[in-house]
This record gives C-alpha cells, sequence and structure tokens, in this order.
C-alpha cells in the first residue's frame, strides 16, 4: 500500500537503527508526545532495538486520556436525557466517568452512537429532527478542524438540533508544562505528524528555543519514527535545539492555513482542565460566543457536574513521563482494560493500554 | 485519535454545500471532506482523519527522503553489526 509499505520496510529500519547506535554517544530520554506514536512504537518493539542509553518516554497526547472526568460524566448524563442521540468516536465509550461509562449508558436504553467523523453526528441530526443530537467533539489540533467544520456548517444550515460537547486540547501549552516541571527528564520531543500537518512547526521554534531542545515532527510508521528519532538524537549530541521535520511528506513550517481558518472561526483558546493532570493554561479550545449555541454544555445546562477521581490511579505522571505503566502499582492489578481506573488503560492510544498489551509478560 | 491514514482521491463531489470525495485506501472506499484541501485533484494522495482530508501528501518529498535512506543503505553506512533483539517488525532481526 503506496505510504504505508514504504515506511514499514526492515532495510530502512534497521539502516535507521543501526545509525542511531553509531550516533548516540550519551544518555537520552526523549518523549513522543502522541499515543498514536507510543502505541507504534511498541507495536513495533522499537523501544527494544534502541540503545539503552535513548530512551522514549510517553506523552500526554492522548485526547481521550486527558478528557476530564466531569467532561465524561456531563456526556453520561446528556446521554440519559429523553428523546437525545449522543454520538462520539467509538474510543470514547470505554472511557470510565465516576460511576459508568457510555457502553453502559448505551445498555442502559440511551441511544448512543459511534460515528467516524463529526459530519456523520451532522447527518443524523439532519435525519431527526425531531431529537437532540449531541456530538462528543474530543480531540487535538488534528481532530480540531473536523469538529469545528460540523459546528460551522449546522450553523450554515441553520440546524438547532444539533451541539457539541466540546473537549479539545492543544500540544505546546502541555508541552511547555512538561518541560516547566522541576523534576522533568525529558531532553527533545517528536512532535506528533499529523497535528503537524494541520498546524504547521511554526508554533514549536520558540518552545524549542525557550527550553533549548529538538522537537522534531514525527509521523507514525516504523521507519518514520526511526527517522524522528535519529534526527532527534543528531541534535542533541551536537548541541543544537530547534525544529528539524522528519514528516515533510505531511507536514509543512505553516501547516493547512484552510483548516486554521475554519478552527480560529469557530473556536476559541482557554484555560482547561486535563484528566490527572489539573489545569493547563490557554491549552484548550471552547466555542466563541457566536456559535455558544451549538455548546452542549450550555443547551443541556450540566456545567455544575464536576466528580472525583480514583485515588489508586497515577494516569496524570503516566502522561507527564514521570512514570511508566508498569511501574503503576496498580497497572494488571485493581486496573486492567477490563476493569479500567483511567482512560490510559483503555484508549487505543493510551501509554498503560500499550503496555499492558505489547509489554504485560515482561514486566 | 490523531491517526490519519493515506488514501487515494478518486472521485469529487459536492454534499450539502460541502467539497466532498472518495478515497481509496488500500481497497476500503472513504468518505472524506475535501474542503480543507481545496486544490486536490483526482489521483493525489492524501491523509484522512476523522472523515477530512487533511494534507495532500508530498510526494516529492516522500520520495526524497526514500532516496535518502536508501542510499544510506547502499552505502552500508548505517549497517547494525549483529545482535539485534527479535523484533516485531517483519525481518528486522537477523
Amino acid at each position: 500500500m503506496k505510504f504505508i509499505d514504504e515506511y514499514r520496510d526492515p532495510a530502512r529500519a534497521r539502516a535507521l537503527l543501526g545509525r542511531i547506535r553509531q550516533v548516540a554517544r550519551h544518555d537520552w530520554t526523549i518523549m513522543e508526545i502522541c499515543g498514536g506514536q507510543t502505541h507504534s512504537i511498541l507495536r513495533n518493539g522499537i523501544d527494544q532495538l534502541l540503545p539503552p542509553n535513548v530512551r522514549l518516554v510517553h506523552g500526554p497526547g492522548c485526547p481521550v486520556c486527558v478528557t476530564p472526568l466531569e467532561t465524561i460524566d456531563r456526556a453520561l448524563c446528556i446521554a440519559a436525557m429523553p428523546e437525545t442521540i449522543f454520538t462520539s468516536f467509538g474510543d470514547m465509550l470505554r472511557v470510565p466517568g465516576s460511576g459508568k461509562d457510555l457502553f453502559m449508558a448505551r445498555s442502559e436504553g440511551a441511544d448512543v452512537r459511534i460515528v467516524f467523523s463529526p459530519l456523520e453526528a451532522l447527518q443524523i441530526a439532519r435525519d431527526n429532527p425531531e431529537k437532540e443530537v449531541v456530538f462528543l467533539a474530543v480531540g487535538f489540533e488534528t481532530t480540531a478542524p473536523a469538529n469545528a467544520m460540523a459546528v460551522h456548517q449546522a450553523a450554515r444550515e441553520g440546524l438547532g438540533n444539533f451541539s457539541e460537547l466540546v473537549s479539545q486540547v492543544m500540544v505546546p501549552p502541555a508541552m511547555r508544562a512538561i518541560l516547566s516541571s522541576p523534576d522533568n527528564r525529558v531532553r527533545g520531543f517528536l512532535a506528533a505528524g499529523h497535528v503537524c500537518a494541520v498546524m504547521g512547526y511554526e508554533e514549536y521554534e520558540p518552545v524549542a528555543e525557550e527550553f533549548g531542545v529538538p522537537v522534531v515532527p514525527t509521523g507514525f510508521e516504523p521507519v518514520d519514527l526511526l527517522d524522528g528519532i535519529l534526527k532527534t538524537v543528531e541534535l542533541l549530541e551536537t548541541g543544537k535545539s530547534g525544529v528539524v521535520n522528519a514528516y515533510g511528506r505531511v507536514v509543512s513550517r505553516e501547516g493547512n492555513p484552510q483548516a486554521r481558518k475554519v478552527m480560529q472561526e469557530v473556536f476559541e483558546v482557554a484555560d482547561r482542565p486535563w484528566r490527572g493532570i489539573g489545569v493547563i493554561p490557554q491549552s484548550g479550545l471552547v466555542l466563541r460566543e457566536a456559535y455558544a449555541r451549538f455548546d452542549a454544555e450550555k443547551r443541556f445546562d450540566v456545567g455544575h457536574i464536576a466528580p472525583q477521581e480514583s485515588p489508586l490511579c497515577k494516569s496524570g505522571e503516566v502522561l507527564q513521563g514521570h512514570l511508566k505503566p508498569s511501574d503503576c502499582p496498580a497497572f494488571g492489578r485493581e486496573c486492567t482494560p477490563q476493569n479500567p481506573l483511567g482512560a490510559t488503560m483503555v484508549s487505543s492510544e493510551g501509554a498503560c493500554a500499550a503496555y499492558f498489551r505489547y509489554h504485560r509478560n515482561s514486566v | 485519535m490523531c491517526l490519519a491514514i493515506p488514501g487515494k482521491l478518486i472521485e469529487i463531489r459536492e454534499e450539502n454545500g460541502l467539497k466532498m470525495g472518495t478515497v481509496d485506501i488500500n481497497g476500503a472506499l472513504t468518505k472524506a471532506c475535501l474542503e480543507y484541501v481545496p486544490e486536490i485533484a483526482v489521483g493525489q494522495y492524501t491523509i484522512v482523519h476523522a472523515g477530512f482530508a487533511l494534507k495532500i501528501i508530498d510526494e516529492e518529498e516522500a520520495a526524497e527522503s526514500l532516496k535518502l535512506w536508501d542510499e544510506l543503505i547502499k552505502n552500508g553506512a548505517f549497517d547494525v553489526d549483529g545482535e539485534l533483539p527479535p523484533s516485531q517488525i517483519g525481518g528486522l532481526e537477523k
């Protein structure tokens, strides 16, 4: 398959791995931001193939994982309302709220439907004018253009029965929070390739300069990841910071201007809580006043729901690269994919889920 | 969630006032909104995320990095000297 197979080629992977082994002379801790990359790294055994002095830690780039508990509980509350169709990406349905998850709500009779695109939710709203249709709009900058377009289009069509429960987060403020932490060990970043496809890498240049770290936009296939790691190690070994693009076929400096325009039209930046981490200033997106009528939180008056997290769950430390999932006392004991304490154990991009799936027997 | 899959655009049409298309992702035909890649033409490759084409894949850039890696393989510059642990990348282990 074009643009996949070339980047799974064993000879290229081997060559890049050999080069990393040649170049890496010191100890380096590198964070891959994106949970999709975490899964690709573990699935392909890249963490075990790297020389021991190049260590990968896993970042907070899993929108499912960092969606606050109160958002899940608000979703559950809305889904249980009569004459409501609640729509979501499939990933969110198993995420534990404080009492249950959306799958359980569905088994209790709520009309909860999985969609692959927010435009499908919009179609459900067109087809069911007598019902309220709500879409759980989670995501990083990669997903924000899609979620923004659904609202933009609903406004254009005058669809009165569509709204979004928005849980949008952004990467650069999270990177700053990690780098500013007193016990930070991260010396370089693999930036999330598809976030950069939308946003470009211009906004990482000041982060790289301010904190003196390399930031390398990287793709998701094994050869892409090894190339990103190599470029990061080369910069670290030569004492350089700055942004070097390892995903040129998809990422440009300016990103996608059309997508950014609609995002900015519909959303504005706001402070935001990240599940397990706490509030990160100016790290989220909320609907602008002009689109407030599409805000499910306001439409259904669920803003007051504010539950408590399980004290056993250490997902916040995992998401900041302070703790390996397998070092959490609850990992594989109180917390499993069947009975998760936190979202990192169930999301397809969660670091705990990746370790449970690929590393359970080696820890 | 940020996974975006590459595929080839095979058709462009309009739905509800939006520019839409069909993308062939390894034989599976997928609907995608093309509003964010207005200049795309049938036959070009794009990455699709949440039902949206997000970027036209830059084939020249892709060819350039492949060429670079393959030259380095040819020159033997990156030869791994043996003892790789077993890996799940097909054929990577000796």
